[in-house]
């Protein structure tokens, strides 16, 4: 087997060096829109010292870590607590190795189009939940690692939320894979096609909104950090860890963020596509590569700055609140759209896409007015048994619920 | 050597190391992380077979759900360190003593087998293995071969794993009502 040098070695190590930079220079980018967002939206002025509007905070940040005492503490278990953060984030990191960040480029002499993606593989969306499924095994193994009574309640809440939201994550996207019937990002995005009216985020609404809500609890995000809640566990799975290790876990969750948003992107909001203007100058030429990496970055930075919205906007849920959506209303409108988008997909033979929107659209309405009936008749049905006289305080507190 | 066998031995060694450290390590925990190091690198395996779809299912079902429930029962339980005995007392070491005979010899017929099996090796063979190995099994022929070709079986296991959902359920509810 002729191995070309050039095309099967130089090229990809430049694109995995240009996107893992640029991942990281992404970071530091969230961390400083955050908290100038956070600052903005609560009328206040945020970082602002260090450099130009306070470009250069996450530099200073960055010095602090590096230079902070390393502490282990003593009762923790040495090997595993070393070694968590690094599992949270090299999970973090290779899933956006699948991502298509923008079209081709011909270039005139080589085999064959330099695709902006580092490996373009037929099971793309698989591995990306294949991946971000291991991802959980930072938390919980951190926090027990830690030895620490907080910790663990945070790392055990994390992994039951990821659980129960995974599987949210995973069946939403079946009714996108049924559409363009690929497991390949890069495909599922060419399908799309360049109009937003036929992007898949107005074709399977719900499912979108499943998906990005389950996205949200997956980076641990608030409305959904019930891992980290302050008030109840210090600060939950990385209570104990400190300087660089504590920064690599934060690191985690903005790259857990980024490739999520991208992901996003890829599947529900067409990619690099926006009227055409991903071909200007011919397609495969590098002007247009370049211009639908941009559109593809733009779209990403808009749905990053929806995280940092809904952050500073939304309060956290109470634990039981975060099962029940999850399992009571995440998880039935994402079935029904699939068996809506399989029937209507058998069944209509003209206008497929704009049927299958309605239909999806009206089955969630459904599905989420009958769960929530359910859940008022039940909450009715428990007020009405704890009306006994011995029962009645409790009444304040289940009015709460 | 060619860079799929070099990764065969990495993927391989590393899985066997994992295996070994599952039940060489005294704390369940490490056992745990050691046996999810081995599904991943026979994940890798499957990768080398062209099996990518399995790949990605080994990871997702394997290492990403299962692992997770193992290791969240380990913590909520405490489970400490085991002691230089183990386990493996009285009866339960003379099944352990058979079984594990019955294994190695299991293994060691699948060896000799390889071993002596002349279309192992043989260029036709080989010729197979890179055919695979550049044409992947796409995850569009595992479907027809799921629900055509074997949806029967593939029916009926459906249903064993129903029966055991409901199981539970049942299993649940009954002592709520106990409870009550």
């Amino acid at each position: 087997m002729e191995i070309n040098l050039l095309e099967q070695i130089v090229i990809p190590i430049i694109k995995i060096l240009f996107i893992a930079h640029l991942l990281i220079i992404g970071v530091m980018a969230m961390i400083w829109s955050e908290r100038r967002v956070s600052g903005w939206m609560q009328d206040r002025l945020g970082p602002n010292r260090v450099g130009p509007q306070g470009l250069l905070q996450p530099i200073a940040d960055g010095i602090k870590f590096l230079f902070k005492e390393d502490l282990i503490p003593n009762h923790v278990d040495k090997p595993l607590y070393v070694l968590a953060p690094a599992m949270l984030l090299v999970p973090a990191m290779i899933t956006i190795a699948v991502v298509p960040f923008g079209n081709s480029i011909t270039i005139s002499g080589l085999e064959a189009p330099i695709l902006l993606q580092i490996a373009d593989i037929n099971i793309g969306i698989l591995f990306i939940l294949a991946i971000t499924s291991l991802g959980v095994y930072g938390v919980v193994i951190g926090a027990w690692a830690s030895n620490n009574k907080y910790s663990l309640l945070g790392g055990l809440r994390s992994s039951a939320q990821m659980i129960s939201y995974e599987l949210t994550l995973g069946l939403a996207i079946i009714g996108v894979l049924m559409l363009s019937s690929s497991l390949s990002l890069r495909t599922i995005a060419v399908e799309q096609g360049a109009y937003p009216w036929k992007w898949n985020f107005l074709i399977h609404f719900p499912a979108f909104l499943a998906f990005t809500t389950a996205m949200f609890a997956e980076t641990n995000r608030l409305p959904f950090d019930l891992a980290e809640a302050e008030q109840e566990l210090v600060a939950g799975y990385h209570t104990e860890y400190s300087s660089m290790k504590f920064a690599l876990f934060f690191m985690a969750e903005y790259m857990n963020m980024i490739v999520g948003s991208a992901v996003v992107v890829t599947l529900f909001l067409g990619g690099w596509h926006f009227f055409g203007l991903e071909n200007l100058g011919g397609e495969g030429s590098i002007l247009a590569g370049l211009i639908s990496f941009a559109i593809f970055f733009i779209k990403t930075g808009i749905f990053l700055f929806v995280f940092i919205w809904v952050r500073w906007t939304l309060p956290r849920f109470r634990y039981d609140q975060l099962m029940n959506f999850g399992w009571k209303f995440l998880l039935p409108v994402t079935l029904t759209s699939i068996v809506v988008t399989g029937t209507l997909w058998v069944v209509v033979k003209e206008n497929k896409q704009l049927w299958i929107g309605i239909g999806n659209a009206v089955a969630a309405f459904i599905v989420v007015a009958i769960v929530a009936g359910m859940l008022a008749m039940d909450n009715n049905s428990k007020s009405a048994v704890q009306s006994t006289p011995a029962a009645a305080p409790l009444r304040g507190l289940d009015a709460v619920e | 050597m060619t860079a799929d066998q070099i990764l065969f031995f990495i993927f391989g060694g590393v899985s066997l190391i994992g295996a070994i450290a599952v039940i060489s390590f005294r704390h369940p925990i490490y056992s745990a992380l050691s046996l999810i190091v081995t599904f991943f690198s026979q994940a890798g395996l499957f990768v080398l077979l062209g099996a990518h779809f399995v790949a990605a299912v080994q990871v997702i079902v394997y290492a990403g759900a299962i692992m997770v429930l193992f290791l969240f029962v380990i913590m909520l339980l405490n489970l400490g360190t085991l002691s230089a005995k183990g386990v493996l007392t009285g009866k339960l070491k003379g099944i352990a003593i058979v079984l594990g005979i019955l294994f190695a010899a299991q293994g060691i017929y699948i060896a000799v087998n390889a071993l002596t099996d002349t279309e192992v090796g043989s260029p036709e063979a080989i010729e197979r293995a890179a055919d695979l190995a550049t044409n992947p099994i796409e995850t569009y022929d595992i479907g027809i071969l799921l629900f055509r070709d074997y949806l029967l079986p593939f029916e009926v296991t459906s249903l064993i794993l129903l029966a055991a959902l409901i199981g539970v359920i049942v299993l649940v509810k009954r002592e709520n009502r106990v409870e009550n």
